[in-house]
Formats: structure tokens, sequence, C-alpha cells
């Protein structure tokens, strides 16, 4: 075994680090969280020219990553800083989807999100489908040569940003059936689709969007008729890992911010670390770091692991980096006290990416079940 | 020992759900379920509600024109009140200053400014924190001078909540800096009209303005305004504590926040069935429920005891940690319970369109109320300072 990154992987990690180091401080990150767009093409197509987005893709889907370490890598050091970009919408999910099911014409729009010109939105939760993947009541039906999409998509992230839009809905099947799931590559300007965008706490924006009577060709679908299922599953593995790596990252802001502070702040005439009861919390929380890092290293390892093994390890980090996260995110506010509530102090936001991490694609509980039925099954 | 109401007390309940049935304003109400904010005339306007009905100040004896409840009335009229989605009362001119000046402030003090509390005519906010001295609030450095018939004031006061809507600032000031840190505070009003006093926002993380900084600079306060004897604030401090922790346990605040969470859970699906439904989710809200079962009777039992109405030092102390673990586990679940819809800043933001919502969106900005809501086990004494008072009356000064 060997725990080391990859000379490129090290050489990727140490230029996004100093990137973000120079370009993304609190104020900078705070006026793009205040602006209408609540993104910075400046830093989007800095960290594009980087290789940012390249590092998420395959060499065979024009990039020169892809697999679970550079995703891991990349969102790190996205978590460290804090970052509010839509990486995970347009290149892990949107473009993701494209490149592991589009034919040649659609691929070719990896280049052009690879190249940073093109913003994608994975349009899929629907506002009962809570966390269930396979609950798609969106319906696709098939108009001659066209497609008719009707239906309605909750908190889509990046939805307003978006060129494109992939879209589930159910050519066949109800409920929660797997099967009858497609995908389609809607423009986003496309007649029928309505956004209603709005501010995500964390930052970034999001949009619930109403799809009445769109109408898209036939070639607009990615992959086969209502077999999306398993590689939407598969996407989500992956955008999982990297919100966990993102998390991970954000868990070591808290915790080196609120070192820092307990080693400086002085009250009773001394640095507050020095007494017990906070040093030993922050110990506490040491090691839940390093509990989460281990699960980010076994999930990333396992996402092109057979399904059975990469949904279980990818569940199993989900659900210790709720737990962990929810811990270090809390006990770094009650530790700093009153001035990590303030906007201004970086922990504020940091703590915000940690717990807000845990509404994405299933939450610590959602995953722990998950867990449990895969082991079952 | 006998756990049921007496007739008294259940004629009592139902005077108290007759009154918020018919005085409790729908708009208000709807505002408090969503989570969102009375602001100041909203605030005044149930003040005087509850006023009109001689219900304002429920602590105060009736000779200052308080209500007088015991412990039982208190906790009777706070669980309809949370039921019916009625907003607090801010408690820094009724619950804070006011018990101190009824016990050790002057017959002009509380001739003049207990009626003007109880009016709405000043709106109080509370000067103790200051950038250095949070949890070691002893360490204070703002500093108040004789000179005259006045103390000339400089220094800065932090975490001041509401102070924007507020006239009047009760402080604790310097004003002995060569003997113990205890034993040079005293207890100043100052009236925030005053020159040289500035009041700066400050952003918390959830987006709101809350609270603020206050910054005096050669503000002339007159001596008349002195609480009690120079030099003897930290004893006021104190006393103020205990019955800032009055209703530190919080029982109303989570008795609303539990029936919201299962409203939410009732109304968000998982796996085809509502989130109540699932056992997992369940099992989270079944436990919180049964501890605040348990805090609410400790609640109880440690407050009929005390005439005062505010429960002693350890006991106080117990019931603030219990009390906020307890709502910020229910803030919690509440985020929890909403899924991806806890993702977006204020419901406002969606509420405005034409979209058909959702239920959970209902439940107002649950995890904006989260991260609000951290506060509650960092101010008025954070739970480390609890802990530490517990730990040091009964193990000694070995703890």
């Amino acid at each position: 075994m060997n725990f080391d990154l990859t000379e490129e992987r090290q050489m990727l990690q140490d230029s996004l680090r100093r990137f973000l180091r120079d370009k993304y401080d609190t104020a900078t990150r705070n006026k793009i969280l205040e602006s209408d767009t609540g993104f910075s093409s400046d830093i989007w197509n800095g960290l594009a020219e980087l290789g940012v987005i390249g590092a998420l893709f395959t060499e065979d889907q024009g990039g020169f990553g892809g697999v679970g370490f550079d995703i891991a890598v990349v969102f790190e050091e996205l978590g460290r800083a804090g970052v509010v970009e839509p990486f995970l919408d347009t290149a892990v999910l949107g473009g993701g989807l494209i490149a592991d099911l589009g034919n040649d014409d659609q691929k070719a729009h990896v280049e052009e999100i690879i190249g940073g010109t093109l913003q994608m939105a994975f349009a899929h939760g629907e506002p009962n489908s809570r966390y269930d993947l396979n609950r798609v009541s969106t319906t696709a039906k098939v108009d001659g040569d066209n497609i008719i999409l009707n239906g309605r998509k909750a908190v889509v992230v990046n939805a307003e940003n978006a060129d494109m839009l992939v879209v589930s809905a159910r050519e066949s099947g109800d409920g929660g059936d797997e099967d009858g799931i497609s995908l389609f590559l809607v423009p986003s300007n496309t007649k029928g689709v309505t956004l209603q965008g709005y501010a995500l706490l964390a930052g970034g924006r999001a949009a619930e969007i109403t799809l009445d009577d769109v109408s898209v060709p036939s070639s607009a679908r990615l992959g086969e008729a209502g077999k999306a299922f398993k590689a939407i599953e598969a996407r989500v593995a992956a955008a999982n890992v990297a919100i966990c790596a993102e998390t991970l990252g954000a868990m070591e802001t808290a915790t080196r911010l609120t070192r820092e502070y307990l080693m400086t702040r002085k009250q009773f005439g001394k640095p507050i670390g020095t007494f017990q009861a906070l040093a030993h919390r922050m110990s506490d929380l040491l090691i839940e770091m390093e509990q989460a890092r281990s699960a980010v290293i076994v999930a990333a390892g396992h996402l092109d692991a057979a399904y059975k093994s990469r949904e279980s390890h990818v569940s199993a980090a989900k659900n210790l980096l709720g737990r962990a996260g929810r811990l270090v995110a809390e006990d770094s506010i009650q530790m700093h006290g009153g001035i990590a509530m303030t906007q201004e102090y970086e922990l504020a936001h940091i703590a915000k990416r940690i717990i807000m991490s845990d509404h994405r694609f299933g939450d610590t509980d959602h995953h722990l079940e998950r867990y449990i039925a895969i082991a079952a099954a | 020992m006998d756990l049921s109401y007496s007739d008294e007390e259940k004629a009592f309940r139902a005077e108290v759900r007759a009154f918020l049935e018919e005085k409790l304003p729908k708009e208000m109400s709807d505002k408090i379920r969503k989570g969102e904010e009375l602001g100041k005339e909203g605030q005044e306007r149930w003040h005087a509600i509850l006023n009109k009905q001689g219900w304002l100040a429920p602590n105060w004896p009736k000779k200052f024109g308080g209500a007088e409840w015991d412990a039982v009335q208190r906790h009777i009229f706070e669980e309809e009140a949370a039921a019916a989605y009625a907003p607090r009362i801010v408690p820094f001119g009724l619950s804070m200053l006011a018990p101190v000046l009824q016990k050790f402030g002057s017959q002009e003090q509380n001739d003049y400014w207990l009626p003007r509390i109880l009016s709405g005519e000043d709106w109080w906010c509370q000067g103790y924190s200051e950038p250095g001295a949070g949890s070691d609030l002893a360490s204070l450095k703002t500093m108040a001078v004789r000179e005259g018939d006045h103390y000339i004031v400089n220094g800065q006061k932090t975490w001041t909540t509401l102070g924007q809507h507020a006239n009047m600032i009760f402080c604790l000031v310097r004003t002995d800096k060569d003997v113990k840190q205890q034993e040079g505070i005293s207890f100043l009003l100052i009236d925030m009209d005053t020159p040289g006093v500035e009041v700066r926002p400050i952003i918390l993380l959830d987006g709101t303005h809350e609270v603020n900084e206050v910054w005096f600079t050669d503000v002339k306060v007159p001596v008349e305004n002195l609480v009690g004897e120079e030099n003897k604030g930290w004893t006021y401090a104190k006393y103020l504590l205990t019955h800032e922790r009055t209703n530190i346990a919080g029982v109303g605040f989570s008795q609303a926040g539990l029936t919201a969470v299962k409203r939410i859970a009732r109304a968000e699906m998982s796996g085809g069935k509502p989130l109540m439904e699932n056992p997992h989710f369940a099992a989270r809200v079944a436990r919180v429920e049964i501890d605040l079962m348990a805090m609410s009777t400790t609640n109880l039992r440690i407050v009929s005891k005390a005439a005062s109405g505010a429960a002693p030092g350890v006991e106080s102390s117990m019931l603030k940690v219990k009390g906020t673990i307890i709502r910020q586990e229910i803030n919690d679940l509440a985020r929890r319970a909403a899924g991806a819809y806890a993702m977006p800043f204020a419901s406002e933001a969606i509420e405005g369109s034409n979209l058909a919502l959702p239920d959970p969106l209902n439940a107002g900005p649950v995890a904006a109320q989260y991260f609000n809501n951290r506060k509650l086990s960092i101010f008025g004494g954070s739970n480390e300072i609890q802990r530490q008072i517990i730990a040091k009356t009964t193990m000694g000064g070995g703890a």
C-alpha cells in the first residue's frame, strides 16, 4: 500500500492551493456571495486554465484524470478555500453524465466544459423525491421526432448560470421504478423551461424549474431510452466523493482556524486553549479529522469498484463525513464563541459549507440506511 | 406529589388560550410560524396587547404593575403561547433590567423607568460583553470617570442584541481600575441619543442584523443614572444574569420547534412515504421529545421552588446547558427534515414566486435558524462557563 499522492496529483494540489490562497480570500469570496450571479467568471476561467476541470475527466473523455483520487484532490482544495463556484454541477454531474452516456455529437460539449466555456446543471431532484434517485415523476413522451417533457425539478444548483441542463424524466413505469428513467440534454433557453432562482445559504444559487410541454428533438436523449438509472447512480457516487472531499477540506480550515484561535484568544489571563475542557474537545476534532480523511480515501479508491463495493464505501464516507462534519462545524463555532457567528469571519462560511454538504445527494441518515440495505442485499 | 393541574390552573389555561385566540393577530402568528422577524413595530404592538391585558410582566410583583404569576402559571402561558405561535417578549427591559431596578434601584428610578418599560416608551438593550471580555466578563474595560454631576464614559460594547432599535442601554462600566476586577464595576443607564454613542451593525452568519457594536466616546451620563452603589455593579450583574436565565430552559421554544419538525416531516416525502414514518427519523424525534419532557419537568420542579421565579445558581446553569442542547438538537432535526429544501438562503426568496410550493418550504428558513441558534450555547454565559459553575459548586475549588 502507498498513501502518497502521485507526482501529477501532488503538482495539481500545490498549484490549486497556491491559486486559491492568492485569489480567493474571505473578502473576495464575500463579494462573490453577495453578487447577483453568486459566481466569479474570473475564478472559473482561472481554475479552468489551471486544468482543474480537465482533472475531473479521463483521458478518453478528453481530460487527464477522472478517477476517484483526482476528484478527491481537486475538491479537497476547493473545500479548503470555501469555493462556491459550481464545479460539481458543471463538471462532475453535467459533464460527467454527457461523457458517460453521450454519443459523439453530445460528447463534443465535454471539450467546452473542460475549456471553461460551458456551464451545466443536473435537474434531477423533485419536490417529493427527497434523496431517492429513483423517484422521478417528470414525464417524457415521444411525439414524432420530438420528446415532450413535463414536470417540476427542485433545488437545481447552478440552473441560472447553466447553458444546458441534464434533465431526468420518466418514459415508462412509475413511482420509484428504476427502469424507465431517461436523461435529456436541454438548452436552458428552450421554450417551456421556467426558472425561479434563489441564493443558497452556503453560497451559490439554485432554482426551481418548471418544465411545461418542453419539446426537444429525440437526439437530445443521453444514452438508451429508460435506461439511465445506473449511470445516474454512478455519477452521484462520484459527486458524493467530491462532496466528501470538499467537506474534508472545509473541516481542515475549520480546525486550523479553531486551533489558532485557542492559542491566541485570552480570557482569565491565559490562552483559552490551555483550559482542558476546550483542549480535549480540540483533540477530539483532530481525531475525527483523521477518520474523515480515511473515509474519503477509501471511498475515492472504490469509485471504480463493482457496484456493491462502490456504493457501500461511498455511503460509508457520506455518513461519516456528515457526523464528523457536524461535530467539527458546531464545536469550532462553540470554541470560538460569538466571533464565529459573524458573516465577516472566515469560519462562518466554512461551517455553512460543511453543514449544508449534508443536504446534497443524501444526508447522514439516508446513507446509513443505504449502507445497511446494500450490506443486506 | 400530584402531577395533575388544579381546577384553578385549568381555568387559567383556558383563559390564556381564549386570550391568544382573540387577541393574537393572525399576521403575527403567521410570521412566527414561518420563522420571520416581527421587526420593531411588530414587537411593540405585541407588547402593547399584552400590557393591556396586564400580562406583559409575568415575573414582576403586582405593586410594580406585574402579573406576579407563579411557576406553573408561567409554564402554562409558555406552552399556550408556543402552541399559538405567539411572539416572544423582548427581555432586556422587562426581565433583565427591571428585576435589578426593583431590587437595587432607588424609588425615583423605579417610579420613572418601570412604567416606561411597560408602556414601550423605552426600548432597552444590554451593554455587557466587550471584544476582550466575553466569558471573562469581569475583565471589561469600558471606563466611566466621575466629573461633577456626570460620568464620562469611553469604551466599546459588543453583541448588543437589537441595539439598533434601542434608545436606552444598561451597561457595566469600570469605575475603579486599581482594585480587584470585580470590585471596580458599576451599573449605569445610558441614553443612546447622547452625543458620542455610536451603534454599528454586526451581520451574523445567517445574514441577519440582530447584534451590534456600541461605541462610547466621551459620553456624558448624569450620576442619577447609576444604579445602586458605585463599584457594586458586579453583584447586580450576577443578579441580572440569574434573571436572564429565568426562561433559560426555553421550554416553549422547544415545544414550538418540535411541532414544526413534525409538520415538516409529515409533508416531506422519503421513499414514497412521509419522512415522519421513517423509523430512523422518528427515533431521532422521539429521543429529543423524551429529553424535552423530562427537562420541562425539571424546569417546573426547580422554578416552582424559587419565589423570585429565577432558578438558583447551579440549577439555573443545568437548565441552561440542557435547555440549549435540546433546542439546538431540534433546530438540527428541522434542517434534516427539510432535505434539499434546507439549502435556500431564505424562504422569502421562493415565496414571492407563483410556483406551487411543497409544504417543507413553509417551515421557514430552517437552516438559517439552525445556524443562528448556535448562539444559544454561547451567549448569556457559554455552556462551558455554566459547566464550570456546576463543577465549582458541587466539587469546590478543586474542579
